[in-house]
């Protein structure tokens, strides 16, 4: 093998000039760009399934903008009315306005329309939950730490523009669903205190429905969101190219290296080839999947509504609070305040957003911890951090559920109101249990490490001894296997500040500080701390000689033939 | 980088050779660099890897085909009128997704696999370093930003930083003011609907007006004012279409009728109704979705959208959800030709809560 | 019928279609003759004294138990609500509705009765009506002609679709859905789907509203009204999936399910693959 390959230490050699060597000789003539390049095409990237979660996300917002702009072709948003007379028997003479016809024709009488607006719907919701997968592998692994705190604040943004995005292509074909949803978006916009119905009427250009939300949200759907989409995801990108990624800790990955495979040419056919792997996912499932079928809901009518009015996926948490709110709604010196529209719909999403987007400098804050890091950490090893976002999932996911119960209560024959009792104190304790357990949880699988490190990891021998007493056998981890479960920060413990000094004045911080070593403290204390290495060496040490004490017994066997963790060719599996 | 020929040369150990600040002696393992490497049966198999350069072709071969047969797809089946099905399905779609989808995920497998079998799996290293720039090109930086400053001298020159800081917060006026007309104030357009004094009642879809012996016990009607279909005298209609849904939106009704003994009218409603027959707003007061699942047993008026409940035997009431307040009722009569009719509009505004909803 | 034809050849592209548009045929005059004969019969059910009696007996044994010996209603202990309420007036068509669905006689008390397999064959269904109708007049079993959708005159079937889907979509799918699947009600109640069910029960379920149900009477929605309605529901039935399968046709909620379990699933499942080290073998490369 040759000895070691590092990034740009194999000497070019090229000998004859070749074809592309001119061009690319053409074109640094110009712009010069073998500086930047000769970085970049050989940076190394890790290998790891979870760290291409992110890639679905980039790949599917590529999707959107080409079968986006196929859809531009025929889509008309206006919402001028029109008499339908295309393909669809069920419609032809109906009014409606020209953004739904043409949303018909585009699922009727273009070939392959109906299948792009598929694949388009399709890749929009892969899109968001894409993003939120990767923003919680980002966040249980603590990648989200100095120096990538920005970066998390830009696919916070993401997020939220995602979601706008999504909105806002769903409401364009004007439809009876979409009109519904922004139905309820102008109910929502008119609960804002004081500056409701102006919002409402300025974005309506009127009375609601009016006739220009449509070429609005069009604009804003194909234009400003896209660009501000495109600009935040190339700053995404720039940075973490910039940072190099971050890196699982092992045998020789440590936080000063990255070790994975060169973006040329491994990473270019394994991404590029996940490009085409995703629109192929999207293509089938467009061509199989009935997503949105807008001909089944009829133009909209503000007279009219289907059972099952949902949002799409993403906005199923606010629906969700929306439906278990209790009927909040106060008057105040004669204005009407409608608490439970306002609340779950316009500030939960700004609140969790809030929460979510600034949750690395609260972590920061609580820590004091302002180093860099560019090793991941498990979930375990940092259990509130854990234990936070579990209870965050419970509580988006109660109000997930919360949010399709009419659904829930006919697939399951529910209770539609039982359920929405049961919603409304689970999304109140479920958080809290959610915490706790997995707060706990992540605890004992520390205690787990630190157990397989110091004594082994078990066999599942039992050994008899003479006098009868039963035992499994331990048997050591490899080295590999404890050095990086040992890659890892050891964790000091404050002691409780009073945030006095010695005699006895008050710091003009006191109350502050107190707080947060109380919180650090909360945040520590419970931690199980890797072994020293003196302590670590006891352990062998006394492991080694129980190995050695039964070694001269008549039942040797360790256990290491039968746990399935080595390689047995060739061994004499029993003495007798 | 150098290599000390004394530390083990293995890839990815480097820091712990080099770092002279590595605190070593707290880490109870070293590290004991990346393992050695394995070939992979391509590597060191020709036979296996002629297997895998086949397969990769073989994929990249198939997608071509499933572009052709796109092409096939989409002049074969029609779509339209008379679309072609397949096992009850569209034809065109089914067709053009499975072999579009097909195409595109064999390229990418077979690129995969391309990249997995036959390209170089040896990890590579490659050194980190801080985010951060040098101290120095900081220092210089800041000492350019300094200069540039200076240059300008915006610091010595108050008045042209502080006329131009006004200047451009004062852009934001026109930024603010250009958007004024987005849309007309809402003024009390909210709290009006078109119902008038004596105007039918009528049955929505067909237009047709309604008696009340018509209307049985447990009865829903989806109803319209009687203006959404009325023409004028050279038989146009009064209200074109876009109108009509603004006015829609806010003057939907519903008629039920119940046994006049299971209703307990407001003291000021008693009149309200004609022989158990009651008209309602059909706009929840939630969030405006139209409600109509009418529970003719229980006398409950569900919205799907949020389930908020309202109970139309007892003045519109909510019993459960989060509407906050009852469902407006609409005072209804018989005219002359003993056709319902509304005898004025809705005495509180329709529809959603809003700030200034009780002015 | 040159229409139907055109509708059944291009859709379904089947052989059997002539064949199908032949039995259409048939049915049609049958259809026809038959709602003549059952429009007769309908206003005569209740003096058909014979037909009258069988049904008492029958009720006698399988319904008097909740609706009272003479079908007065069975009040419950407490006087406040029902056991079974009275059935006087309810007329034939309720009873049809009811018995022919398999919604009555319940099976057990519960928030609603379910649809299930008929327990009365259908002369026993006839009897039961005309016992039920003799007791007070009420709606009768609609004609054939009132509501099956093939009797719709060609000329007149797309006008007809178009504003059958606007009642429907007006009346029926804030209850049922907008492809008829069905939905919830308060307090473990539902709107049943619709898919499947015969014309005429749909058409009787419309006139006489049974349980939650509220009751669309033939003078404020017409007989053809509900006719064309009947025409919307069987022509959503009847399209093909042009864009594939519906997933229940339940709205986003199972489109986001199948949006996580199959597309993100999926191509985790391939993310995984993709990074997973492939295997390795035993011998060394020579150099």
């Amino acid at each position: 093998m040759s000895s070691i390959q590092t990034n740009g230490k194999t000497a070019a050699t090229a000998t004859k000039p070749s074809k592309a060597g001119a061009a690319a000789t053409w074109v640094d003539d110009r712009v010069g760009i073998a500086g930047a390049a000769k970085k970049n095409i050989r940076k190394v990237f890790p290998d790891h399934w979870s760290f291409m979660l992110g890639e679905i996300a980039l790949w599917s917002f590529v999707i959107l903008l080409l079968s986006g702009v196929f859809l531009t072709l025929w889509f008309k948003p206006s919402m001028a009315e029109v008499i339908y007379d295309g393909s669809y028997e069920q419609y032809r003479g109906l009014h409606m306005s020209e953004a739904y016809a043409s949303t018909l024709e585009i699922s009727f009488d273009v070939r392959g329309g109906l299948l792009m607006r598929q694949i388009h719907h399709w890749a929009a919701q892969l899109f968001i939950a894409a993003m939120f997968v990767h923003l919680l592998r980002v966040f249980f692994t603590g990648a989200f730490r100095k120096p990538r705190e920005l970066n998390w604040v830009i696919g916070s943004l993401l997020l939220l523009l995602g979601i706008l995005e999504g909105f806002t292509g769903y409401s364009l074909p004007d439809d009876l669903l979409s009109g519904t949803g922004l139905r309820i978006a102008d109910g929502i916009m008119k609960s804002s205190p004081v500056i409701g119905t102006y919002l409402s009427f300025f974005l309506f250009g009127g009375e609601f429905p009016g006739d220009v939300i449509i070429p609005r949200l069009y604009a804003i759907h194909i234009l400003l969101l896209p660009g501000l989409l495109l600009a935040l995801i190339g700053a995404h990108m720039m940075l973490l190219v910039y940072h190099k990624h971050t890196q699982w800790p092992g045998p020789g990955r440590t936080e000063q290296n990255v070790v994975g495979y060169p973006m040329m040419p491994v990473y270019a056919a394994k991404a590029g080839g996940f490009f085409f792997i995703v629109f192929g996912v999207t293509a089938l499932m467009g061509a199989l999947l009935s997503i949105n079928p807008v001909w089944k809901y009829g133009p909209y009518n503000p007279a009219e509504v289907t059972a099952g009015s949902q949002p799409d996926w993403y906005m199923g948490f606010n629906e969700g609070l929306m439906r278990i709110m209790p009927a909040w709604e106060y008057e105040i010196g004669g204005f009407t305040l409608p608490l439970s529209v306002f609340l779950p719909a316009a500030l939960l999403p700004v609140v969790l957003l809030s929460v979510v987007m600034f949750y690395p400098f609260i972590e920061q804050w609580i820590t004091g911890d302002k180093r860099e890091h560019h090793l991941l950490q498990r979930p375990r090893e940092a259990p509130n951090r854990t234990a936070f976002m579990v209870a965050l999932m419970t509580f988006y996911g109660l109000l997930w559920a919360a949010g399709g119960n009419d659904i829930l209560a006919v697939v399951f024959r529910l209770d539609l109101n039982q359920i929405t009792y049961f919603m409304r104190v689970a999304v109140v304790v479920g958080p809290v249990l959610a915490f706790i357990i997995a707060r706990r949880w992540a605890i004992s699988l520390q205690r787990h490490d630190q157990e397989k490190l110091l004594h082994g990891y078990e066999t599942g021998v039992i050994m008899r001894s003479p006098d009868g007493e039963y035992t499994e056998r331990h048997l050591p981890i490899s080295e590999a296997e404890a050095f990086t479960i040992t890659a890892r920060d050891r964790e000091e413990v404050p002691a409780l500040t009073s945030g006095e000094d010695v005699n006895g004045v008050p710091a003009p911080t006191a109350r502050k500080d107190r707080l947060r070593a109380r919180l650090q403290h909360f945040w520590y204390a419970d931690n199980v701390q890797k072994p020293t290495r003196a302590e670590l060496e006891a352990a062998r040490h006394h492991a080694q000689h129980e190995l050695e004490v039964h070694a001269g017994e008549e039942h040797a066997a360790d256990g290491h033939q039968f746990d399935g963790r080595h390689d047995i060719h060739g061994e004499e599996l029993r003495k007798h | 980088m150098t290599h000390n020929p004394d530390q083990p040369a293995l890839p990815g150990n480097e820091d712990a050779v080099n770092d002279p600040h590595a605190p070593v002696p707290a880490e109870p393992i070293d590290n004991p660099g990346l393992p050695a490497h394995h070939w992979r049966p391509t590597d060191v198999d020709p036979a296996a890897e002629k297997r895998a350069e086949r397969q990769v072709a073989t994929l990249f071969g198939i997608a071509s085909l499933m572009s052709i047969l796109f092409v096939v797809a989409y002049f074969a089946f029609e779509v339209g009128e008379d679309p072609d099905t397949f096992l009850g399905l569209g034809a065109s779609t089914l067709f053009l997704g499975l072999t579009l989808g097909t195409a595109l995920l064999l390229i990418g497998i077979g690129a995969i696999q391309w990249a997995r079998k036959l390209m170089s799996d040896v990890e590579m290293v490659e050194h980190r370093h801080p985010a951060a720039s040098s101290d120095e090109d900081r220092a210089s930086a800041v000492a350019a930003l300094r200069q540039g400053a200076d240059d300008s001298g915006i610091a010595r020159r108050p008045l042209i930083r502080n006329s131009l800081l006004g200047a451009l917060a004062l852009l934001g006026l026109p930024a603010i003011v250009g958007l004024r007309d987005l849309g007309p104030a809402p003024g009390n357009a909210l709290a009006h609907t078109v119902w008038r004094k004596g105007m039918r009642i009528v049955n929505d879809v067909s237009g047709t007006p309604i008696r009340p012996e018509e209307v049985e016990i447990g009865q829903l009607v989806n109803a319209e004012p009687s203006v959404f279909f009325d023409a004028d005298e050279n038989g146009e209609p009064i209200m074109d279409g876009h109108e009509v849904l603004v006015e829609k939106t806010k003057a939907a009704v519903i008629l039920v009728r119940m046994q006049p003994r299971d209703i307990t009218p407001l003291e000021e409603r008693a009149n309200w109704g004609v022989d158990g027959i009651l008209c309602y707003s059909k706009i929840c007061t939630h969030v405006g979705c139209p409600i109509s699942l009418w529970e003719q047993q229980s006398h409950h008026l569900l919205c799907p959208c949020h389930q908020s409940t309202f109970d139309l035997a007892d003045n519109g009431k909510v019993i459960f959800g989060p509407a906050g307040h009852a469902l407006p009722q609409l005072p209804m009569g018989v005219d002359d030709e003993g056709y319902l009719i509304a005898l004025s509009d809705f005495e509180e505004p329709v529809g959603p809560s809003y700030w200034e909803r009780g002015e | 019928m040159r229409f139907l034809s055109a509708r059944l050849s291009a859709k379904r592209r089947s052989p059997l279609a002539g064949v199908v548009v032949l039995l259409m045929g048939l049915l049609f005059t049958g259809g026809v003759s038959a709602t003549l004969s059952s429009a007769v019969a309908t206003d005569d059910l209740a003096s058909d004294q014979a037909l009258v009696d069988q049904g008492r007996q029958l009720f006698l044994v399988g319904c008097a138990s909740c609706h009272g010996r003479n079908a007065e209603g069975v009040v419950t202990q407490d006087g406040d609500s029902q056991y079974g309420p009275s059935l006087v007036g309810v007329g034939a068509a309720a009873v049809d509705f009811q018995v022919a669905t398999g919604r009555m006689p319940m099976a057990n008390p519960s928030a609603q009765a379910p649809r299930k397999p008929a327990v009365y064959n259908e002369e026993e269904t006839r009897a039961l009506s005309a016992y039920v109708a003799s007791l007070g007049p009420g709606p009768s079993i609609p004609t054939s002609e009132q509501y099956d959708p093939a009797s719709i005159p060609d000329d007149e079937r797309e006008e007809s679709l178009v504003r059958g889907g606007e009642f429907f979509r007006t009346n029926c799918t804030a209850c049922h859905n907008f492809d008829g699947s069905g939905g919830a009600l308060p307090g473990g109640k539902y709107a049943p789907t619709l898919n499947g069910v015969d014309a005429k029960h749909i058409y009787e379920a419309m006139l006489t509203g049974p349980q939650q149900m509220p009751v669309f009477s033939d003078d404020v929605l017409k007989p053809e009204e509900k006719r064309d309605v009947i025409a919307y529901v069987k022509s959503l039935e009847e399209n093909p999936g042009y864009g594939g399968f519906s997933m229940g046709a339940l709205g986003p909620v199972s489109e986001g399910l199948f949006g996580w379990l199959i597309g993100i699933g999926g191509l985790v499942g391939f993310a995984v693959w993709i990074a997973a080290h492939t295997a390795k073998s035993e011998k060394r490369k020579k150099a």
